[in-house]
């Protein structure tokens, strides 16, 4: 028996509009998600530096915890297990978003923390002594400087976080790569799809590289 | 009230450190004040407890008759102080996302509530008094170090200062650009201004100080007219300490 492989690109090419139906729910969880995750980051990064333990603690606990565990675990448990606690199901994109957002804020607390940190204490002291209260002094001076230097490390989270959705197939959101399992089960066409479904992920996380690269080099500029 | 300030047996400690002792030290209205000492010995201290940016432990402190307690107490006088008393600082500090403009006109604005028309004409009138009128809208990076230094004094001046603190101004500066910063705050003493400088530059002292206070090991050990303590100084430490700065 002869076995020959064929790359079939009429195949690859006949699943792209099935594929594209993914992409918004893709994108939605990845951005989403990662919108509520830098909103956490930044509360949770900020607590994680105050000199107040009881501040201090809770954000620590809430990284360590997001960070130490597998997002798979993560999305499953807010799936199946939260609703046994809150008495109602959770639809599956609702769970991915907020398996996003959890997740990807843990990592984006510590990117505002080594942001936040590396901004030379001087830069303060001239606020405080120009009468600034802590406050103006952060929000004018220090922030906008982290915020900066964040933004490289922040578009690394971001291009993780739209990888780590297409784990959420296994709750059922039609994201892309639950769209490809289902396109495949009907057509055994797993090489050609798989192989376009990843070329649709390189697609999207190589535009939002060169969009940072333009976005940095525009913000570099000024400093 | 003509005293700005008013130190009275004033303590402070990094952990176990002793760094100021018994501070007793009255600073007049107008009066140009020189610290000198070797480092370490508490110079730059002294001065940033006079706008809070280091606590002490025990003593009176009073800044243009806001009293300031021990341990950051009072923070009403503290915001008080720090809205009177301006500051330059050694690695001049500026604001690197702002322009030169900008970082002027950030403290007027954000706290006094200066119409940004008023804030651009004072930054504007402020650096050409600096002498650098023409680099309003560069940032911070794009000028030498002298430039930046000059930038720092006018932004302190912005918020109109009844007090000016000057902490080893001229220290982060190449040799050729120590003079242009000096010039500025020659100008700055001749029309009145009180001054509290922490400084290695003795020709400076004597040309400009009113008073020159010389601190060993976090104590005043001498104090006085700057051609009494430079040529005649009464304490060993002092005559020892200057024979080693004005040797070379």
């Amino acid at each position: 028996m002869e076995f020959q492989f064929q790359f079939d690109w009429q195949a690859a090419i006949d699943s792209i509009p099935f594929l594209l139906e993914g992409i918004p729910y893709t994108l939605l969880i990845s951005f989403g998600g990662l919108l509520i995750g830098f909103a956490l980051g930044i509360f949770f990064g900020l607590l994680s530096i105050n000199k107040k333990w009881f501040l201090r603690w809770p954000a620590t606990a809430y990284i360590e915890i997001f960070r130490g565990t597998p997002i798979l675990v993560q999305v499953l448990f807010i799936f199946y297990g939260l609703p046994d606690l809150i008495g109602g199901p959770i639809d599956p994109l609702t769970a991915g978003i907020a398996a996003i957002a959890l997740n990807s804020g843990a990592y984006i607390s510590e990117v505002v923390r080594g942001g936040v940190q590396s901004i030379d204490k001087g830069q303060t002291e001239a606020g405080l002594s120009l009468g600034l209260s802590r406050t103006q002094t952060f929000w004018s001076i220090v922030w906008p400087q982290a915020f900066r230097r964040m933004i490289p490390p922040l578009g690394n989270q971001a291009i993780v976080s739209i990888k780590d959705t297409s784990l959420f197939s296994v709750i059922g959101v039609g994201e892309l790569v639950r769209q490809g399992q289902i396109y495949i089960a009907n057509t055994f066409t797993a090489f050609e799809v798989y192989f376009v479904v990843a070329i649709m992920y390189l697609a999207i996380t190589l535009s939002l590289s060169l969009i940072l690269r333009l976005v940095e080099r525009r913000g570099l500029a000024s400093v | 009230m003509t005293d700005i300030v008013q130190m009275k047996g004033m303590n402070k400690y990094f952990g176990s450190l002793h760094v100021l002792k018994d501070i007793d030290l009255t600073v007049a209205k107008g009066e140009v004040v020189v610290i000198i000492g070797a480092s370490g010995s508490g110079k730059s201290t002294l001065i940033r407890c006079v706008n809070g940016l280091e606590e002490f432990e025990s003593g009176h402190l009073t800044v243009d008759g806001h009293p300031l307690a021990p341990k950051s107490g009072n923070p009403k006088s503290l915001a008080e102080i720090r809205k009177e008393v301006g500051m330059v600082f050694q690695q001049f500090n500026l604001f690197p996302h702002l322009t030169v403009k900008r970082n002027i006109m950030l403290a007027p604005k954000k706290v006094k509530d200066t119409s940004e028309t008023v804030a651009a004409a004072t930054a504007e009138r402020l650096l050409n008094r600096v002498g650098i009128g023409n680099q309003a809208d560069k940032y911070p990076s794009q000028l030498s170090g002298g430039q930046q230094q000059r930038v720092a004094i006018a932004r302190a001046l912005a918020m109109e200062p009844r007090l000016m603190l000057f902490d080893e101004p001229t220290s982060a500066l190449d040799p050729e650009m120590i003079g242009e910063v000096l010039d500025v705050m020659r100008e700055l003493a001749k029309e009145g201004m009180t001054m509290m400088v922490v400084t290695h530059e003795m020709g400076f002292a004597r040309e400009v100080a009113d008073r020159v206070i010389y601190i060993h090991e976090g104590q005043i050990v001498e104090q006085g007219k700057p051609d009494d303590v430079f040529d005649t100084p009464q304490n060993e430490r002092t005559q020892a300490f200057l024979s080693r700065v004005l040797a070379h």
